[in-house]
């Protein structure tokens, strides 16, 4: 953050290509069953919510577009495109309140939780049950109740992981950045 | 000639999370051509003082700068991380993390693709300096399959890249094994003669560094500069226990010997150090002295038998291993990096699965243990405790285990507060452990081990990355788990001082197989499996054989004087 | 093992000796063109010129057996899972219909089928393509060869770096999750979805901090070598562009032009063999 100039800084650089690897290891080892057959909680939408929080828009979508472009490419062979951009979508938009929920102040209390989940939850249902699937039909012209139905169960796992790790993540990270002084040994 | 180079005007900085500033009123002055080693504890400033020579302060950590540092004639604080760099070239302290390249060229190339240079000119260049440190024919790996060393150099052909007039260490040797640490310092010390730049050094371990010859060393403590000196005026005072700063363990057995350091000459090296009658002395001290006893082996806890292991077809790591580790051990595990001693730990515990060979603890074949179970017998510490901890409380991270396992409240209170207890953290613990020192967080991440009252203990590099201070606490500390508590524990370490001094037997790892597997000082005197393991040769032994002692008597005396006069704190 | 990661091959075919910019361009464009057409003549002759390409890059069968098989399941299950949405979505694609079995809901019309023959092309079409050029393009060039294509250096360099330090942070992670284990949290237990979130977050905590305190060292270490200083910088593994290259990014085009026309014979993008 220490670049003055427009372009983005080097630290930036560096959590876009952190941030990018670690979604990948999410993506391909930790996803966590739902109790639905076949459907798995993808935590790295916890940890996208939380590191678009922390470095913002640019690093959001670029790291959440870049972690599941190069997932497909290792799982599948080629990504799946539409789904790609709104990943990326997802922590882009996200990441634009990283100003007004700062975190790195150590203050993260029930108005910021409460501000990060709407903001969590409105972005992964427009992002998963209208943009995607919309993207869908009209690139790969699949049948629409198929898609917005996949969609829709995507939209609501995805904010369960978003709402839950990412909390516990920011939560968490803004109680490592309380300040030392007030502390006593008793 | 002596036309300074790096300049500091009553310099005082002060970190913005900070309610003290971390440096006070440092002047000095580092000329051209000169090599400098700045020494002092953990949080002393020394570091500190390293990010002001190469603008990181104040320019990418942000804090309050008061007087002023020049550096190549530019004014720190006007110039940029930018500018400085081409001309201090930093070494950071672990290479690992320098590392920003897929394969060592592109590495080694990372600051000239920054600069725009063309692609040809660059492989020319690339080629040039691998050659000067004999890394040419590891510029297709990946800096992460290179040894220890290899790493090492890479890291510096980075920055002599920029044919910068300054070199700057910042504790070069905390990621090496012995023997590629006294490499290290030959090499530093062959490129400050061969190039004539300008070096600084940051380290606190003083003896490896005074290898080879320093004009100069700058002493911090608290934040101020207290020396500025040669390293002989520095060995013949007292300042060094005063600050927590190790002195060289062969000065140790001549004071032990009763000898005034005052009046010993050639003391920056044990094979020059002289004074009167020296030989004799030792001698006679030596004859005096009891001989060492070998400490009685309890009943076997953990039989390993026929062990296999690879993590792939082609490279075997273990090829039938055996040991055996005694109920009450306190086992120091050696060897080069990446001979599998890490590997070994991750097989007891579960995390690797061996391809054939069995492991019984106390009875129980361990193959019928889930990682979970096995963890209630054997606890594994981590090398880095920030991989470990998963709560902000120390309380909870303590309990942590105990809850997963449904113990009751009122009996994990009390396992949770015996545990900080022995730990010395039961005052903190309503901290958050980010307030903790990194030693803290260590003995946090053993509490939260203990708590599952574990037969044994294996810990990877106990005392890495601390100074002498806190590694005497952390081994002290371990000692009396062992000794009060009856703990068994195996330390795997590159630390030949900790391993003389604190573990009752050494278990030597070579390739596929145990080496060597006796008592601490008598591994020294094999230079065979000295090699092998790359361990290095300690000052009192060679102090021992230029003056016809017996290396391992004479070492295992002197570090037991030294017990005896520091005592149990 | 960075370079097995993503599957790179060294060899010396004239598709390994092309620059990556070039496999990269011509990649993302026969992708567009063959994820935007349904003319099946045109993204079946792709199919088949990438297998021809494929030969010439001499892969063989077990490099890709995983992928490929992995890929078919999730094919099949997509196509079926279509089908059982909407079994007449064929017809209202294609305007006729043509039964061949089945009454009520479920019934299956040439349509249908033929539909599905292409949404299965659409599916394998670039597998191809991908996986020939992760295993001609070594990863080291990849970064470059972004660049080259005009995406910001520094945004080129993140995708470098996070191919430099996924086997790092995979590593950690497989630490991490075990020793986590050891103290008892076991993920994959039969408890409720939200407890198992829980303690996934639990689990990766060392893991994030410790990624975010790597962040602030590497970015150091970068800028202590003038990453970040210029608006450009060169690549020591850049690769100059050579009548090969020129050759296959004209190939692409006409590719693309022919991709492109279709859309004009067909109006629209749909090949309708029904009317």
């Amino acid at each position: 953050m220490n670049n003055k100039r427009n372009t983005l800084s080097v630290k930036t650089v560096v959590a876009i290509g952190i941030g990018t690897a670690i979604i990948f290891i999410l993506k391909r080892w930790v996803s966590i069953p739902s109790g639905i057959p076949n459907t798995n909680i993808d935590t790295s939408y916890g940890f996208l919510g939380f590191f678009s929080i922390l470095f913002g828009p640019i690093a959001g979508f670029v790291s959440g577009f870049l972690g599941h472009a190069l997932t497909d490419f290792t799982a599948y062979g080629s990504p799946w495109w539409t789904w790609v951009f709104t990943t990326g979508l997802v922590g882009g938009i996200i990441g634009l309140f990283w100003k007004r929920l700062d975190v790195t102040q150590g203050d993260f209390g029930v108005k910021k939780i409460l501000a990060y989940n709407s903001v969590q939850i409105l972005t992964n249902f427009g992002g998963w049950a209208v943009v995607a699937p919309t993207l869908d039909v009209l690139v790969y012209s699949e049948p629409a109740n198929k898609v917005y139905l996949q969609g829709i169960v995507s939209a609501i796992s995805n904010s369960v992981s978003a709402g839950v790790i990412g909390t516990i993540l920011l939560v968490a990270y803004a109680a490592t950045r309380t300040k030392k002084g007030s502390l006593k040994k008793e | 000639m002596a036309e300074p180079i790096i300049q500091f005007d009553h310099v005082t900085f002060q970190y913005d999370s900070q309610a003290e500033p971390t440096l006070q009123d440092v002047s000095l002055t580092i000329t051209r051509g000169e090599k400098v080693l700045i020494v002092g504890p953990s949080g002393s400033g020394k570091s500190t003082l390293g990010n002001l020579i190469n603008g990181l302060i104040p320019h990418a950590i942000p804090g309050k700068l008061t007087g002023k540092v020049t550096v190549c004639g530019q004014d720190v604080a006007a110039s940029s991380v930018f500018d400085l760099s081409q001309h201090v070239g930093t070494v950071l302290q672990d290479p690992d993390s320098q590392f920003v390249g897929l394969t060592t060229a592109e590495d080694i190339a990372f600051a000239l693709e920054n600069d725009g240079t063309a692609v040809a000119a660059m492989h020319e260049r690339v080629a040039a300096v691998a050659a000067t440190l004999g890394i040419k024919g590891q510029l297709a790996q990946s800096p992460q399959d290179l040894s220890g060393g290899q790493k090492q150099r890479t890291a510096m052909a980075g920055v002599l890249i920029d044919n910068g007039q300054v070199l700057l260490f910042d504790e070069p040797l905390a990621a090496l094994d012995p023997a590629t640490g006294k490499s290290s310092i030959e090499l530093i010390a062959d490129l400050h003669h061969r190039l004539g730049v300008t070096v600084v050094i940051i380290e606190h371990r003083l003896e490896d560094v005074l290898t080879q010859p320093v004009d100069r060393v700058l002493v911090i403590d608290n934040g101020r500069l207290i020396a500025d000196v040669t390293p002989a005026e520095l060995l013949h005072g007292t300042l060094l226990p005063q600050i927590g700063v190790r002195s060289p363990l062969y000065l140790q057995a001549l004071t032990a010997a009763g000898i005034d350091l005052a009046q010993v000459k050639g003391i920056e090296s044990v094979t020059t150090v002289a004074a009167p009658n020296l030989a004799q002395r030792l001698a006679e001290w030596s004859a005096a002295e009891a001989r060492p006893t070998k400490p009685a082996a309890g009943e076997p806890l953990l039989r390993v038998q026929g062990l296999r292991f690879g993590y792939d077809k082609q490279t075997q790591i273990f090829d039938g291993l055996d040991l055996t580790i005694n109920r009450g051990d306190m086992v120091a595990l050696v060897g080069r990096n990446g001979v599998g001693k890490t590997t070994l730990s991750q097989l007891l515990v579960g995390f690797e699965q061996p391809q054939a060979g069995t492991m019984t603890f106390a009875g129980t074949d361990l193959a019928s243990l889930s990682i979970k179970e096995r963890a209630d017998r054997i606890g594994y510490i981590m090398q880095d405790p920030n991989q470990m901890i998963s709560k902000n409380l120390i309380r909870d991270e303590v309990g942590l285990g105990l809850d997963l396992r449904g113990v009751a409240a009122a009996e994990r209170d009390a396992r949770v507060d015996e545990a900080l207890r022995i730990c010395g953290l039961y005052e903190f613990r309503h901290w958050p452990i980010s307030a903790l020192s990194f030693g803290q967080k260590k003995r946090v991440t053993i509490a939260a081990i203990l708590v599952l009252r574990p037969e044994m203990l294996i810990l990877d590099e106990p005392t890495a990355g601390q100074d002498w201070r806190h590694y005497t606490q952390m081994m002290r500390f371990l000692e009396r788990l062992n000794r009060k508590h009856g703990m068994t524990i195996m330390l795997i370490t590159h630390d030949m001082h900790l391993m003389l001094e604190y573990a009752n037997r050494t278990v030597v790892l070579g390739d596929r197989g145990i080496l060597l597997d006796a008592q601490p000082a008598s591994v020294l005197s094999d230079t065979a499996v000295i090699k092998a393991a790359s361990l290095a040769e300690t000052s009192l032994y060679q102090l021992a054989k230029r003056f016809g002692l017996d290396p391992y008597r004479f070492t295992s005396q002197v570090i037991a004087h030294e017990r005896r006069v520091t005592g149990d704190e | 093992m960075n370079n097995t990661l993503f599957g790179f091959a060294a060899g010396d075919t004239w598709l390994h000796r092309l620059s990556g910019a070039t496999k990269l361009l011509a990649f993302i464009g026969i992708s567009l063109i063959a994820m935007a057409s349904y003319d099946t003549r045109f993204t079946a002759a792709i199919v088949v010129m990438s297998l021809v390409l494929f030969k010439m890059a001499h892969i063989h069968w077990r490099q890709i057996r995983l992928v490929v098989k992995l890929i078919l399941v999730f094919s099949l299950l997509n196509l079926l899972t279509v089908y059982l949405f909407s079994p007449e979505y064929g017809v209202s694609l294609y305007g006729t219909r043509h039964l061949l079995a089945g009454s009520g809901y479920f019934t299956l019309t040439q349509e249908q089928l033929f539909y599905e023959l292409n949404l299965a092309l659409k599916y394998v079409v670039t597998v191809p393509l991908a996986l020939l050029f992760l295993i001609t393009t070594n990863p080291s060039e990849f970064a470059a060869s972004l660049n080259k294509l005009h995406l910001s250096y520094k945004i080129s360099y993140a995708v470098a770096l996070s191919l430099r330090y996924i086997p790092d942070i995979q590593h950690v992670y497989h630490q991490i999750s075990q020793s986590q284990q050891a103290r008892g949290y076991e993920l994959s237990k039969k408890a409720g979805p939200l407890h198992r979130l829980r303690g996934a977050a639990q689990v990766l905590m060392p893991l994030i901090f410790s990624s975010l305190d790597r962040i602030e060292t590497i970015s150091q270490a970068m800028e202590l070598r003038r990453f970040g200083r210029d608006k450009h910088r060169s690549w020591y593994m850049d690769r100059p562009f050579g009548a090969a290259d020129w050759a296959v990014i004209a190939g692409t085009g006409v590719i693309i032009a022919i991709g492109l026309s279709l859309f004009a014979v067909n109006g629209g993008r749909f090949f309708n063999p029904f009317r």
